[in-house]
């Protein structure tokens, strides 16, 4: 069977797993935005904490995928679920890039103006919503950009422990030593991370210069 | 205003340390009258510039107090000091994704002033600095020139109308011939608004043309305070260098004449 044939005659678990696959990447990066923004804004407040959180963030990186699944099994309620592990683990992965992006592009800001801001009694919270996060915005989204993408290659691991999408293929695909079934899991979760990348990408493009036009 | 005291700020035996060791600032008096232009003057390290934070505590005294219309800065709600207070630093400081307009409405806008009076008061002061306000208002940082930026900066502090401004080298980043030209329309400026201006330069003749007095820091010292005429009399140590310097540069000024 060709690969089109494949696709026509299984689009309905291709869709599945697809709808699966955007849902792990989906829920992870929502967390890991909520969760990594306001610690890049912490560390940006406490540099003290640098070299902690960055530190805890990159040995997460340095565990490979499968061994993170494996470590997080035995953790109560987040075990129980294969989805909910999968979320976990794709979530610490996509923390590092957000966390340092956001605290990168808030320490970027131009020392004169954080310290026109403050000396005209900007509060510390001003300073942060009309200074300092617009002016990092395209670099935070980079940092999310750059994360959407690791975790739509990592989220294929994600079938290992049966919490499903596009892995399912390739894993599948790999114990049948079929090609095409393979593909049927790599091609979409590619076109996946490329489209991600586009629209992420045009989003930071356009706030690289002038990302606030307040009110008018 | 018209029950505040006669000095606008007040430094009683300040001192200023750094990591509680190193000392910037020390034991420094000075009072400066309202309405009075004063220039700090010194070289770099000299503590003109942490002289001129103390004021608006974007820097602590480790001892001694400063007033602020009488009252000790660290009575007044920081925030509400720096708002009441103008601050115009060097490289201006502008917000790089705010138009002009909105750089200048900025404080007024913090401090809920209605629409319609925002709108007058950028327009005024945008004018009062040399800005027409149909060609500047919509650009943004990057579409002004140096001087032009500077410009803004000035009118940024100027906009809630503060009593106070504090001005850190202003002119200091700019080509010769637009500082000159900033520097006569500072001149007009000034008479015209009658605020209180503290002016941190390293720049004398900047210092002998816009002040009305001079405070002259050296290592962390007030070295005293002087007219400019009396400056140029001085026969103060510490004052000779500068105007050595000054009348040296003039004699070249001359023979080239």
């Amino acid at each position: 069977m060709s690969l089109p044939d494949f696709f026509v005659a299984h689009k309905h678990e291709v869709l599945t797993l697809m709808g699966e696959h955007l849902w792990l990447v989906g829920v992870s990066m929502l967390l890991a935005v909520a969760i990594g923004v306001p610690l890049g804004i912490l560390l940006s407040r406490r540099p003290a904490l640098k070299s902690l959180i960055l530190g805890t963030n990159n040995i997460m990186q340095t565990i490979p995928s499968l061994a993170l699944f494996g470590l997080l099994l035995p953790v109560p309620w987040i075990g129980a679920r294969a989805d909910r592990l999968a979320i976990l683990a794709l979530t610490l992965y996509a923390l590092l890039p957000v966390v340092r992006n956001t605290y990168t592009g808030i320490a970027g800001v131009d020392a004169p103006v954080r310290e026109a801001a403050i000396g005209m009694g900007l509060t510390s919270r001003q300073l942060l919503w009309h200074v300092e996060l617009p002016l990092a915005s395209n670099v935070i989204v980079a940092g999310i950009r750059t994360a959407t993408v690791i975790t739509v290659g990592v989220a294929t691991i994600a079938a290992a422990i049966g919490a499903g999408g596009l892995g399912e293929f390739i894993f599948r695909g790999l114990a049948m030593v079929d090609n095409n079934v393979i593909l049927a899991g790599a091609i979409p979760a590619a076109l996946m991370a490329l489209c991600a990348d586009f629209v992420l990408g045009l989003i930071q493009r356009s706030l690289v210069r002038r990302p606030v036009r307040t009110h008018h | 205003m018209n029950d505040s005291p006669a000095a606008a700020i007040e430094f009683v035996n300040v001192t200023y340390r750094i990591n509680g060791n190193r000392t910037l600032i020390s034991d420094l008096n000075l009072s400066i009258h309202r309405g009075e232009t004063l220039m700090l003057l010194g070289r770099s390290g000299s503590g003109k510039t942490t002289t001129l934070k103390l004021i608006n505590r974007l820097l602590a005294q480790s001892e001694g107090h400063v007033f602020v219309d009488g009252r000790s800065t660290s009575e007044w709600d920081v925030i509400q000091l720096r708002r009441h207070i103008g601050y115009a630093i060097q490289e201006a400081g502008l917000f790089p994704h705010y138009t002009v307009e909105d750089n200048v409405a900025l404080v007024p806008r913090l401090e809920r002033w209605d629409v319609a009076r925002i709108a007058v008061r950028v327009r005024e002061v945008l004018q009062l600095v040399g800005l027409p306000y149909d060609e500047f208002s919509r650009r943004y940082p990057d579409e002004l020139s140096g001087g032009q930026r500077q410009r803004v900066g000035l009118a940024r502090a100027l906009a809630a109308d503060p009593q106070i401004l504090l001005m850190d080298e202003p002119f200091g980043a700019l080509d010769p011939i637009t500082r000159a030209e900033l520097q006569h329309e500072f001149l007009e400026l000034k008479k015209s608004l009658s605020k209180t201006i503290v002016f941190v330069t390293h720049d004398v003749a900047e210092a002998l043309m816009l002040g009305d007095r001079i405070a002259l820091m050296d290592s962390g010292k007030l070295k005293g305070i002087f007219s400019p005429a009396e400056f140029l009399r001085s026969k103060d140590e510490a004052v000779e260098p500068y105007v050595t310097a000054f009348r040296a540069t003039q004699q070249i000024l001359n023979s080239g004449a």
